[in-house]
């Protein structure tokens, strides 16, 4: 009997639930920011929380309780050195969730996680990925409405086309002579 | 076979769907944009929660 057990399981074993957890802590603490859905959020919320707080700790009995639960030197290296510093004066309450709606296909509600004091950098990395696409567009359409700046676009393409070829070439000779070698 | 010995009356029916009654959603109205959203909720059209942009949305688009 599992009576006035709170922990949600989501249909996995516990292998596959702890990687799960892990995966998203992870993934969490690397992009800021993660999308899931708002139970999977509710969950995830208590273990990171509870790497933040072993990343504050900062010791290195800390550090391999951390990568015990984590499992990835990339992550806990970015939560012990990057994240984790931030959040000296704050007491618990390291994540935010924010409702979506629901997801087309299967309406499981969604949500996003992310961290509380990472949330202005996910803003600036949104807005650097907006400003590479927006300057795409005009070069696009520029030669199409003004004639003198035709000029230039075609300067560029050669080179860009040029600059294409040999990488492309290198890789198919390295792979015919490994595959002559064997 | 077990089958109903009797039709039940209109009240009987009306006692029994007494309780299939649907609930209107929760509505409210975004601060930022005006449209219609679900409290507590992201607003769909135009990617703000309690002022602060969550989803960039390219009006563009
Ligand atoms: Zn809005």
């Amino acid at each position: 009997m599992r009576h006035n057990r709170d922990e949600k399981r989501f249909d996995r074993r516990p292998g596959h639930l702890k990687s799960m957890l892990s995966n998203m802590t992870n993934d969490l603490v690397i992009s800021g920011r993660i999308k899931t859905t708002i139970p999977k959020a509710k969950v995830l919320r208590r273990f990171a929380e509870r790497m933040i707080t072993l990343g504050k700790d900062g010791t290195l009995a800390a550090r391999r309780r951390a990568m015990a639960f984590m499992r990835s030197k990339e992550a806990v290296t970015k939560l012990f050195v990057e994240v984790a510093p931030q959040y000296k004066e704050r007491n618990g309450g390291y994540t935010r969730i924010l409702k979506l709606g629901v997801r087309p296909g299967d309406n499981a509600s969604m949500a996003f996680i992310e961290l509380v004091e990472g949330a202005a950098t996910v803003a600036q990395a949104a807005e650097k990925a907006k400003a590479k696409k927006a300057p795409a567009k005009p070069r696009a359409k520029a030669p199409a409405k003004k004639a003198a700046s035709t000029a230039p676009a075609r300067e560029k393409a050669p080179k860009a086309i040029a600059k294409k070829e040999p990488v492309e070439k290198k890789p198919r000779k390295t792979a015919t002579k490994a595959r002559s070698g064997t | 076979m077990p089958n109903p010995k009797k039709r039940h009356s209109r009240c009987k029916r009306m006692q029994r769907r007494s309780h299939d009654a649907l609930t209107t959603p929760a509505v409210s109205t975004c601060p930022q944009c005006g449209e219609a959203k679900r409290p507590h909720y992201v607003c769909p059209s135009c990617g703000t929660y309690r002022g602060k942009t969550v989803i960039k949305k390219d009006e563009a688009l």
